[in-house]
């Protein structure tokens, strides 16, 4: 790999878990190196003295390896060839195909200037109502499915990426298993939908410290076709509690003192690069979007821990998965789930009516909650408390569920249809100005 | 000055070896590739200088060379500053060229070549100290004063003033001679370092006069008041950003300084976008003629994440200065705190609770203190009002940041999961939070001479009833709906009506979104007579229903053009049904 006159060191000071260390000059910060082969990055310079994290782990390195600095930070080669194409965290192929060949640009780039960006103000329909009518999403957004391991969401989220129409749509994958793997790839296929697609995969076979380079490679593809070719793009990554795993067996093995959760003190920072890549490009700039929509698996549903808690605080909002068992379907679930931007769209890319009507749908189906309390401590119900749970049955099944599949303006008609149906006009609390015109 | 040689690099902690003298947070550029990092002395190990450096350090390398500049961080203060967004170091954001942001690109604040329409203040011959006011200029129609030099020390004579006419912010305007009989030359720009708290003040009291947001949650029930500090602590999605963006809008201030820290890049473009449009209600101009934006969002680098708190709060102090009621907004304080730790974490430093650094608290503090309303030393006033957020992890208000905060905010807006799950906006708990003006004799003295001595009896009532209503409900549940009295289901829904009417308040409909302080007076006094009303009703079926209506025609009330036909017609049937 070494060209001739590229200084090959030979000669290791310390081998740890990740991470190896030697004796070397004109070493640059972040700077990509192979180790016996095994591509490693710069993450310390202290004098000559510089440590490298090997990604692959550092099984096998002898003390008198072959290490070779590459000059150049990680980096991906990007051009239209990506279409189509699966690819290892490195960015090389993995499906057989031929290298790319197109403009070497580093990967984890600088951040767009806010003024330079433009107010997200595009709905991205979804056909699913717990996210169209009740969440909304925006192009430009970043939104996180907050799942438990065994719920469906990479099921969702391939529904959703369908659906969408996005020019392109950049799946990342993190300590992915092998069978979801095959899972996207089929999916995408049979939807005939291979040419818009571009994967970069780290299953679960692979070394847990590669996935680092995931989002950021795929980024980069997304930023190649939102801003030089002005394109729609769709990130999915999946799964961002991988990725943070990931970070903090790195900073655990430098020595950093861990906070809350075992989890490096930035973790903050390093998933806000990572989302804040979402960006909505004025006309000026070509008027391409990034749209990132990311899985942070949680474990029994604890949206308190670290990865979670610090997610929510960095995306426009989260969608939640629930079984629910009165339908026996999947939903989203509507009280903990929220699109931030929703308000960008609702009422103003559709109907009018829209956030009074979900609002109000959504507070009886609140008080259909309490009723069910009521009901499991062994209370009477009132004849409220029971046409709120027959509401919320009905609501359940013909909006929250995810084999729904509507335009909003029809959303709106089924919901209305089940005000009047369950319900008094005083009892939904919308403005005048709507009960007149659909409460007939 | 002293030039140092990069001798170690761990992400953006550096290390150098210098030849001269160097001092705590001073800045340095270091050379890399073509490109000018800025930095900061963090620590000095005897041969070794640790600088934070204020960018990625991607390809820096042993031996690099840096320049040190013999000065703290510090912003250039002068007319030209309103309706801008900078960054955390106060580089003009919209003077950046591309759509990326470049390493090591340093943007000028001011602008050199715009006129101003100068009037002096004083006259030759006239004794001056540091901070006084020797002319004026307008900007976005706020008298904005320009002043003798904040480190002047002594007095010192004019010696020369410009006539009124029009100058450049660079221009000479006035000469003092100083008391050390040096001739000083005054121009319209101030230097002042960031991390120094200015004091260029009288006398700072304890604040006393209402600022009006809007908010009714706020303006009724915890009213928070000029120089008066305040924080909103919330787990996600509890609608903390809506809240300080409803009150940077709404709020009666001459100059509004929003400091975007370490948050979100849309929600600044959401300011970006809504604030040229968006009507100053107080004074009929758009909000950004007198909003200062200092954008650091959570993808820009940490370390000026830290920096950009305290450019915003001396700009706000420099706004002060010249007699003006400033609002700072923080979004959130949270960030910065994790800004510190992850600097701390790299310095090796033996950690407190969390991680945090040991020092979190007494930082926190000092920055709150900074806030203020004062009296100048001309006799005017002027205020510094602070709003901070904060995002305890986890929604866990037991950690050190809401911990540090508590200690030194005097107003709480504790955001909650609850009230946000049932989409009881704005989520702010109605029992735990508190305003400490309320039991400030000069508050009430205030609110006695713009409204009447009654509005605070009347608030501690409602708020009774609240904490009531929230103990009725427990029962309720435990004993069921037929368990307890009827009595109960009244005491209960009149904690409703409270909630419904006053409480909430609807940030996105055009109407509710802003409560005058006379329209709050009369939704006061109608949900106290609802509440004082003596009701009789058989079963609590009836009580649930009665009330229902009664929140509905309320909430029409509240969505109607105040003092419009529609309005009265509400309150009339409002009135008709306490018969």
């Amino acid at each position: 790999m070494a060209t001739a006159f590229q200084k090959i060191y030979t000669k290791m000071s310390q081998i740890t878990k990740a991470t190896c260390s030697l004796k070397a000059t004109g070493v640059g910060y972040d700077e990509l190196a192979t180790v016996d082969g095994k591509l490693a990055q710069v993450v310390k310079i202290v004098g000559d003295n510089v440590t490298l994290q090997v990604f692959e782990g550092t099984g096998g390195i002898p003390t008198n390896a072959e290490v070779v600095f590459l000059g150049k930070a990680p980096s991906l080669k990007v051009s239209d060839q990506l279409a189509g194409r699966f690819f290892n965290a490195y960015g090389h192929p993995i499906d057989g195909g031929p290298e790319i060949e197109g403009k070497e640009v580093e990967i984890g780039g600088p951040s767009v200037n806010p003024v330079r960006r433009k107010q997200p103000s595009e709905l991205i329909a979804t056909g699913i109502a717990g996210i169209d009518l009740n969440n909304t999403l925006v192009s430009g957004q970043k939104i996180p499915f907050f799942a438990d391991p065994d719920q469906p969401f990479n099921e969702v989220m391939a529904l959703v990426a369908m659906r969408a129409k996005a020019d392109k749509i950049i799946l990342g994958g993190m300590g992915m298993t092998n069978d979801d793997y095959y899972f996207f790839r089929n999916t995408f296929s049979n939807a005939g939908a291979m040419d818009r697609i571009v994967s970069f995969m780290n299953t679960t076979e692979d070394p847990a410290v590669e996935r680092l380079l995931v989002p950021d490679m795929a980024l980069t593809a997304a930023e190649y076709f939102a801003v030089e070719k002005h394109e729609k793009v769709l990130v999915l990554l999946t799964d961002l509690t991988s990725y943070a795993d990931s970070l903090s067996i790195v900073s655990n093995r430098m020595d950093q003192i861990p906070s809350k959760d075992s989890m490096p003190g930035s973790l903050y920072s390093d998933l806000a690069k990572i989302y804040e890549k979402a960006v909505q490009f004025p006309e000026e700039a070509g008027g391409g979007s990034i749209t990132i929509i990311a899985v942070t698996t949680l474990s029994g549903g604890d949206i308190t821990h670290a990865v979670p808690d610090n997610t929510g605080y960095i995306t426009e909002g989260q969608l939640f998965l629930r079984r629910d068992s009165d339908i026996g379907k999947v939903i989203v679930d509507p009280f903990r789930s929220l699109s931030r931007l929703k308000q960008l769209v609702a009422g103003k890319k559709t109907r009018k009516d829209h956030s009074q009507v979900m609002n109000a749908a959504i507070r009886l189906y609140s008080d259909a909650a309490n009723a069910k309390t009521k009901l499991e401590n062994g209370f009477d119900l009132t004849d409220y408390d029971n046409r709120c749970l027959d509401f919320a049955k009905e609501y359940a099944d013909k909006l929250l569920a995810i084999d729904v599949n509507l335009d909003t303006t029809e959303m709106l008609d089924v919901t209305w249809g089940l005000f009047r149906k369950y319900f008094k006009l005083e009892e939904v609390n919308i403005k005048k100005e709507f009960t007149d015109i659909y409460w007939n | 000055m002293t030039k140092g040689t990069v001798s170690g690099v761990i992400s953006n902690m550096v290390t150098l070896k210098v030849d001269g003298p160097v001092m705590q947070g001073e800045i340095c550029y270091i050379e890399t590739g073509g490109d000018r990092l800025m930095s900061e002395v963090i620590k000095v190990i005897g041969e070794d200088t640790y600088v934070q450096v204020f960018e990625s350090t991607r390809g820096l390398k042993v031996g690099a060379t840096a320049e040190f500049t013999g000065h703290m961080l510090e912003v250039q203060l002068a007319p030209g500053m309103l309706s801008k967004n900078f960054d955390g170091l106060q580089n003009d954001l919209d003077k950046m060229e591309g759509v990326f942001l470049k390493r090591g690109q340093y943007t000028d604040p001011l602008d050199r070549e715009r006129l101003w329409d100068f009037e002096p203040l004083v006259k030759v011959g006239d004794e001056v100290v540091a901070s006084d006011w020797l002319g004026k200029v307008e900007e976005n129609h706020q008298p904005l004063k320009i002043m003798a030099p904040f480190q002047m020390e002594g007095t010192a004579k004019v010696k020369k003033i410009v006539q009124k006419g029009q100058y450049k912010v660079d221009d000479v305007i006035a000469v003092l001679e100083g008391a050390d009989g040096k001739d000083i030359e005054v121009t319209m720009v101030q230097h002042w370092p960031v991390k120094f708290a200015m004091t260029n003040y009288k006398s700072k009291p304890r604040p006393f006069k209402l600022l009006e947001t809007g908010v009714r949650t706020i303006d009724t029930f915890n009213p928070i008041v000029e120089g008066g500090t305040g924080f909103i602590p919330g787990p996600f999605g509890t609608g903390k950003t809506v809240l300080q963006h409803a009150i940077s809008k709404q709020a009666e201030a001459d100059i509004v300084i929003i400091a975007a820290c370490g948050e979100r890049a849309n929600e600044v473009v959401e300011i970006f976008t809504e604030f040229p449009e968006l009507v100053d209600p107080h004074t009929g101009r758009k909000l950004m003629e007198r909003t200062i934006i200092i954008a650091n969002t959570s993808n820009m680098p940490v370390a000026a994440r830290e920096a950009s708190v305290y450019t915003a709060m001396t700009m706000a102090e420099y706004y002060r200065s010249m007699g003006l009621r400033v609002l700072l907004m923080a979004d959130s304080t949270s960030r910065w705190a994790q800004a510190l730790r992850e600097m701390s974490n790299r310095m090796e430093e033996l950690p407190g609770p969390d991680a945090f650094p040991m020092d979190l608290s007494a930082l926190i503090s000092n920055f709150y203190g900074r806030a203020g309303y004062v009296y100048l030393n001309n006799g005017e006033v002027g205020s510094i009002t602070f709003i901070g957020t904060v995002s305890p992890a986890g929604g866990n208000l037991k950690e050190p940041v809401t911990e540090s905060t508590k200690k030194v905010a005097r107003c709480f807006y504790g955001l909650e999961q609850e009230r946000a799950d049932k989409k009881r906006y704005p989520a702010v708990n109605p029992i735990d939070s508190y305003s400490k003006y309320l039991e400030y004799p000069e508050f009430a003295e205030y609110i006695k001479g713009v409204i009447n001595d009654e509005w605070i009896p009347k608030v501690l009532a409602l708020k009774t009833r609240m904490q009531r209503g929230k103990e009725i409900a427990e029962q309720i549940n435990i004993l069921g709906d037929d368990g307890v009295p009827v009595d109960y289901h009244i005491t209960f829904w009149k904690s409703e009506v409270i909630d419904f009417v006053v409480l909430q308040q609807d940030a996105f409909d055009e109407v509710d979104a802003v409560t005058s302080l006379e329209r709050q007076e009369e939704i006061l006094n109608l949900v106290t007579e609802i509440c004082n009303h003596e009701f009789e009703f058989d079963n609590f079926l009836d009580v649930v229903d009665y009330f229902k209506k009664m929140i509905n025609l309320c909430k029409q009330m509240n969505y109607s053009i105040y003092k419009s036909e529609q309005y009265y017609d509400y309150v009339k049937q409002i009135k008709a049904m306490l018969k």
